[in-house]
């Protein structure tokens, strides 16, 4: 008996008026993974992740996360969920560490964990001497250093990240991909949006999406060997290439 | 109860970071309460006046010296022409035309009542209608005071005296920044209350916070709380420090106590949050906040009785100023300050207001979503 997937969706649609910006999705993803949401600008991406964060109500289909229904159990999937919005949205006039204790504390963390890990993420980040620093004066790749930090502090099940590297240096990403990789160890699962393609290889499994609908679904080798492709970068512009809508 | 305090922390933090909202807090209620009264005083002194004076007898003289000697008006032009009195409001020297009559002493004697024209300069209305209303109220003390003189005399029935009582009994010196003060600290702490908690909430939204915030699992109620106490905590701190400025600049203490200044503040924030609010869950940048705020801001000044007291709008005017939570905390600070009244006289303005705050924020609460 297989394990039954975080998460789960079938025919998921949203539409807004008659544009359909998600349509009829079906995919799982299983504990543990890391798994690549990609899609050109428009594709509905972000659309499709406010869904299952129960940010947005679905138009119709079904979806649970962590085993909870996204039209009637949404708090108890918040709970269970981190999320980075594809807008930095940390308070950039708190310092660091009154942001992780504010978004701690909401969480229902007691005092002396947050007091505890706030100091092991600080020297994780180097950023011990900082803590008391603005959010809004630190530099971009670490601002989002920090985002991802703060949305798996509570310790969540799954964690959504919606463009979490867009415009930061790739030495930065490199960083933030081994935070990924921690976090995943550590069983977290990922769900991540990216429009770098090399990211794309760090996936276990990625899904492209082309006008709302998912086009392709496998892992980085697997999709390369059914395009016949060398590259991800390969595989991406002969299914973006379809898209008919774009937002750029 | 420990989400909101992590709530409540943060919003402090926030809100004592912000030299924009600090400079708010602490200059915008100086500044208004120090310029305002003076710009906007309408105690009419120098109030120009060409009497055309048809009876030369000892009693419209005696009547003009006492009109001089109150120290509102001065004496421009003293002639028997109309024309000539006319020709000088043209020019603007003089402000309101008073005609004494002929016989003006004899219907004083006769009929103990003498008519007096009056006609105003409507360019400077508010000047020219309140200095009307003083000459009136000089007139009729004159009026007395010439009764009371005949009153010794036995041959005059003592029920042709009347009681005449200023219309102004509860402000006395008619200063009119005891007026206007209080009036000016009720929309400073409307300004607050709701613009700038309004502000507040759609700053989160278009810097995308909110979308953070709407993913936890904090609750509706805990975060709507979370925004209006520290606002209402800052109205209170702001009407305080106007309070303490009208003290300390115009020496203003309240008749009635302080306390049921506060009491009627507290709840009244309520219902001044719950616009706030509301007007947040219908805008989605601070531009469009603004445009909303500064509309409502408009209606509510010019029909919140501050300038103009309600009872002297137009019919429809008056419907909409029932619906004016402004004009009510006006009308008790007026009474509370002038006149003295208690919680117990405000308990009526209290309960429509309290309607109001529920009404507000249920609304607010009902459109305010975590998910779209
Ligand atoms: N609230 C909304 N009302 C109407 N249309 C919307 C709304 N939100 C998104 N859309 C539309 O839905 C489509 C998908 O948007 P979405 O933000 O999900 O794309 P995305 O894949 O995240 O793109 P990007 O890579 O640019 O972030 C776009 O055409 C967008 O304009
Ligand atoms: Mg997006």
């Amino acid at each position: 008996m297989t394990e039954q997937p975080i998460i789960y969706t079938e025919h998921l649609t949203k539409r807004f008026g008659d544009f359909t910006a998600v349509d009829a999705i079906s995919f799982e993803v299983q504990k543990g993974e890391i798994f690549g949401f990609l899609g050109a600008n428009g594709a509905g991406k972000t659309t499709a992740m406010r869904m299952l964060c129960g940010l947005s109500l679905p138009t119709s289909g079904k979806a649970t996360i962590a085993g909870f229904d996204v039209y009637k159990q949404t708090e108890k999937i918040k709970q269970n969920i981190g999320y980075m919005s594809q807008k930095f949205s940390l308070y950039e006039d708190l310092t660091i560490k009154e942001n992780i204790r504010f978004y701690a504390g909401i969480y229902g963390k007691s005092d002396a964990f947050i007091k505890d890990k706030t100091a092991q993420l600080l020297q994780q980040l180097n950023l011990e001497a900082e803590g008391d620093k603005l959010v809004g004066s630190l530099p971009l790749g670490l601002k989002q250093k920090l985002a991802f930090s703060v949305a798996v502090f509570h310790e969540p099940q799954i964690v959504f990240l919606d463009e979490p590297t867009g415009g930061v240096d790739p030495v930065t990403r490199r960083e933030f991909w081994n935070m990924i990789y921690e976090a995943a160890t550590a069983g977290i699962t990922i769900f991540v949006t990216t429009h770098y393609m090399d990211e794309a290889e760090y996936c276990n499994r990625i899904s492209i999406m082309v006008d709302g609908k998912i086009e392709a679904l496998d892992t980085p080798a697997g999709l390369k060997e059914t395009y016949n492709a060398a590259t991800m970068d390969d595989v991406f512009l002969q299914l973006a290439r379809k898209a008919t809508r774009s937002d750029a | 109860m420990r989400t909101l305090r992590f709530l409540l922390q943060k919003e402090f933090k926030q809100v004592f970071r912000d030299p924009a909202i600090l400079r708010i807090i602490f200059m915008m209620p100086i500044i208004q309460l120090l310029v305002l009264p003076w710009a906007a005083d309408y105690e009419v002194k120098n109030i120009k006046l060409a009497i055309v004076d048809h009876d030369h007898s000892d009693y419209s003289r005696q009547f003009i010296s006492k009109v001089t000697a109150s120290g509102y008006f001065q004496l421009d032009q003293y002639t028997t022409s109309y024309n000539k009195a006319v020709e000088e409001v043209e020019k603007e020297n003089a402000d309101i035309v008073v005609e004494i009559p002929v016989h003006f002493e004899k219907d004083l004697v006769k009929e103990s009542k003498a008519p007096l024209f009056m006609a105003v300069n409507a360019i400077n209305g508010v000047k020219a209608v309140l200095g009307a209303s003083y000459l009136q109220s000089i007139v009729q003390d004159y009026n007395n005071e010439i009764r009371q003189q005949w009153m010794q005399l036995p041959r005059f029935s003592p029920q042709t005296t009347i009681e005449i009582t200023s219309s102004n009994w509860f402000n006395p010196l008619m200063d009119y920044k005891l007026f206007m003060v209080p009036g000016i600290l009720v929309l400073l702490v409307t300004m607050v209350g709701s613009f700038l908690a309004a502000l507040n909430i759609v700053k989160e939204k278009e810097v995308g916070t909110i979308e953070q915030i709407n993913v936890t699992p904090i609750k509706k109620y805990q975060f709507i709380l979370g925004k209006l106490i520290p606002f209402w905590v800052l109205g209170l701190l702001i009407l305080t420090i106007g309070l303490a400025i009208s003290l300390i600049v115009y020496g203003i203490h309240p008749a009635g106590s302080f306390l049921t200044i506060y009491a009627f503040a507290a709840v009244y924030l309520l219902v001044v949050l719950g616009l706030g609010l509301l007007i947040s869950t219908y805008c989605n940048t601070q531009q469009q906040a603004m445009l909303i705020s500064f509309f409502l801001m408009m209606i509510f000044i010019l029909l919140g009785g501050l300038y103009t007291p309600i009872e002297s709008m137009p019919q429809w005017a008056q419907w909409i100023a029932k619906f004016n939570p402004v004009s009510y905390f006006i009308e008790v600070m007026r009474r509370v300050v002038l006149k003295g009244s208690s919680l117990a006289d405000i308990a009526p303005q209290i309960g429509i207001i309290l309607l109001f705050a529920f009404v507000l924020n249920g609304w607010a609460t009902w459109n305010y979503r975590k998910r779209s």
